[in-house]
């Protein structure tokens, strides 16, 4: 067929003994929209790297337009008309737009940037494809949604044919998912070809021609969208029938943490935020990223002080908040960004387990450290919490990450804490992983803490929650019952638009 | 090409390291030494045994490497926890301004059992002062210690030159800008007579030692290591990573001082702006040859002064210029740094 | 006190300033190139030396004062070539591997220059570059005296300010090396060679840095001595600081920077011996450590400054 504009060849990939691409063969025909889909670890990234010359194939090669495409090399792959729109974004914060958007795409021995032509070409470009931005504004200014646009205008700047787009919809809210979805069918009509990339089964149906579907590194299937649908595709995509925990309804109990009205100052502040949590209930906090949710985990985590408002933790006021001191209360904290916030990579896991509490008279004295205490310790959250890849000594870098996130919910809840503070837990993780850390979360709430679960997935607060908050630009939406969060309801209440709904 | 980090080194990789790295760089400085037109491998005999032949030459080796061990492991300590202290050699000469000046006859009048002490914690308290300016400019202002503290290395040998000019001038030095001498008391007992080795020596590897178990066994040692590698989760842990720089620079800063006050104690009795031959910057090599640990700074540190006491004798017969002692090792920091990557990472295509 | 005020009138204060900046220009303008890149030089202070003792050793031996000044700018390319080899693809610590490569540097040019100067009672001088006199402007009353009395390669430095500050902000090239320097994955996105780039930048970098050095001893001086570089490889970097990374602001910063070293040389003869020489060599020391403090937090500093890039790896 002559209307193939892109094919990968038999692409395999190995990472140390990791295998993550696996013999793949893909073709994308002109003017489709391809959805790429599979869970976190199937090997979808790493093609699309490899597709665009971050990396090079250990085998197989990269056909667009009839060319094989130099492996290795992000210009042959610009140069072949190929354009990636990265999960995180590829964009320098202190450039402007138009900056970001030129660079590489003169001669370098030009003694004179033409940057009038260029901004005449991208002013051209943004109006046909209905993609308004200010070329001048610096990235680091903008919202995610605009930078994500950047993204796109930098591809169809550099005339890209096709298209690549990594979780496109992760940063997004339900209706600037929509919109997404619009430019892209704008484009397919126009003539451009586009694989995107997701896990989210309901976008994949609504927006593709055709999915592929990947596991393990393989193909495992392709489909094309009329013919099937959200359970089959779960099934393809997990290699077995999907089952997460599910809730059950329980009576909450005493108040064990309120906010009212409160604020914290600083990078994303957070204003006049109100919540209460109860014990045996969870809370959801649902939002698109960069909306004060770290924020809030680092009040919730006594990393910040409130700069107004009352902060009470177990009917007592929080006015001098230490992480030790919250920990010390029997409050569980899962960090957003587990190798960043949540473990030492280089340290061994034993040391990681206790880090904490390191002072408690369990782990050392005298200020020595009792390493036998220690390694108990851990070894009773590998054994308990089904932690692999790794004994008490392993360095924690080399485990996989819902093996690091068994071992941070273990620590925190081996200690039976009264409230477990959960942000973005399955954030990265595979199906598996998922299950496990949920079957955690709702055992705590069973066990009758309460649950305060920050989240940007919908299905997760949808399954998870007794209650549900949107958090939008620093501040906190009223609570909603989970029985009336209805998705579109939802998708406003993300959006910051909880006072017209009232 | 491209690295890809292993999973785990094998240990014998991460012994042979520093070792190779010097090999190369005895290599290399092999080649400078055949440029001179000296024979290369009679020249390295010679360096051993300039340094080694003889109890006179061991005992000048040792008391070379004894501030090298000090200012190696106030280097390691503060490199553990991230925090670049290249002001080894401002707060060695700190602590041996203090110490002359303390131990001098218009000084504390003190018997020598309580001075000596009393003079090396002097040594340290200005050494570790001079450490915490310049983590406070971080802490407070943002300021990257690593300029501010190499700045302060030219601002306190100056202040020592202003010093031994002015207030401190040794008038009976026939007009060289040297200090007035330590008195009798306040020198430290020789560990072998006849010789200039002192029980400095002793006092390096006690700390040595002390700084090993303290780093592999105690809360301290375990927080200060997480800071290091991850301050932002050993903030998130509960443990107040500021309060532990202060801690370290103390140390660190401690450690040099300490250096500077039982040099002056234990072989000049006073202070002269070429009291260091830049110990306070070969303490840097010291640290990163071994690999930041303690333990290993001793070894390193022998190797080093050995390297440079060896070379003068070499030089002496050879006419090789004396220098080649800071080539090799500037060339084996390199290769070390080097090394350090292959044995953490394997090379793919 | 009127005599303090007085120096600002003299033309000599003004001609000392250009001269002492000259050096800090090269070194400021060669840090800032590399870390606009991504990439912090701590061998500048060894680099420095290296090309004073290699272009004097040039003229020594016969050489052209601007065959020195090559030399010397080589060399720093060279120094510069192996900086960026252990930090770039290798993605060692910036700050050790720039501190080793100081030592590296030092330590062989204080071994070669003593290899080729065996010891001597006084050492050996050169020839130094002679005032250009520019017809006209160096004729103009006290104006010609005080800013167009200097060598050559003064003149040199301060156009080499300009063109760095164009190259940056209106060429693709100076394009890429920001955007290199800010966000290596996004300059790889767009087809860049963030590795190249960055190779190239440090090379060109320590060229300049080369370059400040070698006009200590074919300029300012007229030999080579150790140490005779003093720190000011240092206060180039806090210097960089203060510039907010800009090339223009670093020719003004060091120009500041020197006209206080100016006048505090001429304020001593004024105080005479009341206070000690050390405290006015501390000054440019002090001023640096001040410049930082200023700046610090109001700096836009690259944001991948001393961010090894790893292909692949985020």
């Amino acid at each position: 067929m002559n209307d193939i504009v892109l094919s990968l060849e038999g692409i395999t990939k190995r990472f140390g003994s990791l295998i993550a691409n696996d013999d793949v063969t893909l073709n994308l025909r002109r003017g489709e929209l391809l959805a790429l889909l599979g869970e976190n670890g199937a090997g979808k990234t790493t093609l699309m790297n490899i597709l665009f010359g971050h990396y090079a194939a250990d085998a197989g090669r990269v056909v667009a337009f009839g060319r094989e495409l130099q492996p290795g090399r992000p210009r042959a792959a610009i140069d072949a008309g190929i354009g990636m729109v990265h999960q995180h974004f590829a964009l320098a914060a202190n450039l402007t737009v138009l900056e970001n958007i030129v660079a590489g795409t003169e001669s370098i021995g030009r003694l004179r940037g033409d940057w009038r032509r260029a901004r005449v070409k991208l002013t051209e470009i943004a109006r046909r494809f209905g993609l308004a931005i200010d070329p001048d504004a610096r990235v680091g200014d903008l919202s995610v949604g605009e930078r994500q646009r950047v993204e796109i205008l930098k591809a169809l700047y550099r005339d890209a044919r096709i298209l690549i787009l990594d979780e496109p919809t992760a940063v997004l809210t339900p209706q600037e998912a929509e919109k997404l979805f619009d430019t892209l069918r704008v484009m397919a009509a126009k003539g451009l070809s586009l694989i995107f990339i997701s896990h989210k089964l309901h976008e994949i149906l609504a927006a593709a021609d055709r999915i592929v579907v990947l596991r393990g590194g393989k193909v495992t299937a392709e489909r094309i969208t009329a013919n099937t649908n959200k359970n089959e595709l779960a099934e393809l995509m997990v290699g077995r029938p999907v089952t997460r925990p599910a809730r059950e309804a329980q009576q909450p109990g005493a108040l064990v943490m309120r906010a009212e009205n409160v604020c914290v100052a600083g990078f994303r502040p957070l204003s006049d935020i109100s919540f209460e949590l109860r014990a045996g209930e969870t809370l959801g906090i649902i939002g698109v990223s960069g909306n004060g949710q770290s924020t809030l985990g680092r009040l919730l985590g006594g990393l910040v002080k409130p700069t107004a408002g009352s902060f009470e933790l177990l009917g007592a006021t929080v006015t001098e908040p230490t992480p030790a001191s919250f920990v010390a209360c029997g409050v569980a904290r899962i960090p957003e960004d587990r190798n960043v916030d949540g473990t030492v990579s280089d340290m061994t896991l034993w040391e990681n387990s206790v880090l904490e509490r390191i002072g408690e008279r369990r782990f050392s004295a005298f200020g020595l450290v009792r390493r036998s205490g220690a390694r108990a310790f851990a070894k009773t959250i590998i054994e308990r919490f089904d932690v692999r890849g790794g004994v008490p000594d392993t360095p924690i870098r080399l485990l996989s990450g819902g093996n690091m996130q068994k071992l941070i919910l273990g620590r925190n809840l081996l200690t039976s804490p009264r409230i477990l503070v959960a942000a973005q837990p399955t954030r990265g993780l595979d199906e598996g992983a998922v299950a496990a850390v949920h079957a955690e979360i709702l055992a705590a709430r069973r066990a009758g803490a309460g649950v305060l679960l920050i989240s940007e997935d919908l299905d997760e607060i949808l399954q998870l929650a007794d209650r549900v908050q949107a958090i939008a630009n620093g501040r906190l939406s009223p609570s909603i019952p989970i029985e009336d969060a209805e998705p579109r309801r939802l998708g406003l209440m993300m959006a910051g638009a909880w006072s017209e709904m009232a | 090409m491209r690295l890809e980090r292993r999973a785990s080194v094998p240990v014998t990789l991460a012994v042979a390291a520093p070792f190779g790295a010097v090999l190369v760089a005895l290599l290399l400085a092999g080649i400078l030494i055949a440029m001179t037109g000296a024979p290369v491998l009679e020249a390295y005999r010679r360096i051993l045994i300039s340094a080694f032949g003889s109890k006179s030459s061991i005992t000048e080796t040792l008391t070379r490497a004894t501030p090298l061990i000090l200012t190696g492991l106030a280097v390691a300590v503060a490199f553990r926890t991230r925090l670049w202290n290249i002001g080894a050699e401002g707060q060695f000469y700190s602590g041996a301004l203090v110490a002359a000046m303390l131990g001098s006859q218009h000084g504390l009048q003190l018997p020598g059992a309580a001075l000596i002490p009393i003079l090396m914690v002097a040594g340290a308290a200005a050494g570790a002062i001079l450490m915490l300016a310049p983590l406070g400019l971080r802490l407070r202002f943002g300021v990257d210690e690593v300029v501010t503290t190499l700045l302060l290395n030219f601002i306190t040998i100056l202040t020592v030159s202003m010093m031994i000019d002015g207030p401190l001038k040794d008038p009976m030095a026939f007009g060289w800008p040297q200090s007035v001498p330590i008195v009798g008391d306040a020198f430290l007992p020789k560990l072998v007579s006849r010789s200039r080795l002192h029980i400095g020596f002793l006092i390096a590897i006690g700390l040595a030692l002390l700084i090993w178990l303290v780093q592999e066994r105690t809360v301290f040692g375990l927080e200060t290591r997480a800071a290091g590698l991850n301050p932002a989760a050993t903030t998130f842990a509960g443990i107040k990573v500021n309060r532990l720089l202060v801690k370290v620079a103390c140390i660190s800063g401690g450690l040099a001082g300490l250096a500077g006050a039982i040099e002056v104690l234990g072989v000049k009795g006073y202070v002269t702006t070429d009291l260091s031959p830049g110990f306070g910057y070969t303490g840097i090599i010291v640290a990163m040859l071994a690999g930041l640990n303690p333990i290993g700074v001793v070894v390193t540190a022998i190797f080093v002064a050995t390297i440079f006491v060896g070379s003068d004798g070499m030089s002496r017969g050879l006419g090789v210029p004396s220098f080649i002692a800071d080539v090799i090792v500037a060339l084996s920091l390199l290769a070390v740094l080097v090394a350090l990557v292959l044995t953490n990472y394997r090379i793919r295509r | 006190m009127t005599a303090a005020l007085d120096l600002f009138a003299s033309a000599g204060l003004w001609a000392a300033m250009l001269r002492i900046a000259t050096p800090l220009i090269f070194g400021t303008l060669g840090a800032l190139l590399c870390e606009r890149s991504g990439v912090l030089n701590l061998g500048i202070e060894g680099i420095m030396t290296f090309g004073a003792m290699v272009g004097w050793l040039t003229v020594y031996h016969g050489g052209d004062l601007w065959l020195g000044l090559l030399a010397a700018a080589l060399a720093g390319a060279a120094f510069g070539l192996l900086h960026a080899l252990l930090t770039v693809p290798l993605g060692v610590s910036q700050h050790v591997a720039g501190l080793g490569i100081t030592l590296f540097a030092s330590s062989l040019a204080y071994f070669i220059f003593r290899l080729a100067i065996p010891v001597s009672g006084s050492p050996p001088t050169i020839v130094p570059f002679q005032v250009l006199q520019i017809p006209l402007l160096s004729n103009f009353p006290f104006l010609g005296e005080a800013l167009f009395h200097q060598t050559a390669p003064t003149y040199v430095a301060i156009l080499l300010a300009l063109l760095l500050g164009y190259l940056l902000g209106a060429t693709p090239l100076g394009l890429a090396i920001r955007i290199v320097g800010e966000n290596p994955h996004a300059a790889e996105a767009q087809g860049l060679d963030p590795i190249a780039i960055r190779v190239g930048a440090i090379a060109f970098g320590s060229a300049l840095m080369g370059l400040g050095g070698a006009f200590l001893t074919l300029s300012a001086f007229n030999s080579f001595f150790p140490t005779m570089v003093q720190g000011r490889g240092w206060v180039c970097i806090a210097l960089v600081v203060f510039a907010s990374w800009r090339p223009t602001r670093a020719l003004l910063g060091a120009l500041l920077f020197a006209l206080f070293d100016a006048y505090q040389l001429r304020l001593q003869h004024i105080v005479g011996k009341a206070v000690p020489y050390q405290l006015f060599l501390m000054l440019p020391y002090v001023m640096s450590i001040v410049a930082l403090l200023v700046m610090a937090r109001r700096a836009r500093v690259p944001q991948a400054l001393m961010q090894p890039f790893r292909r692949g790896e985020r």
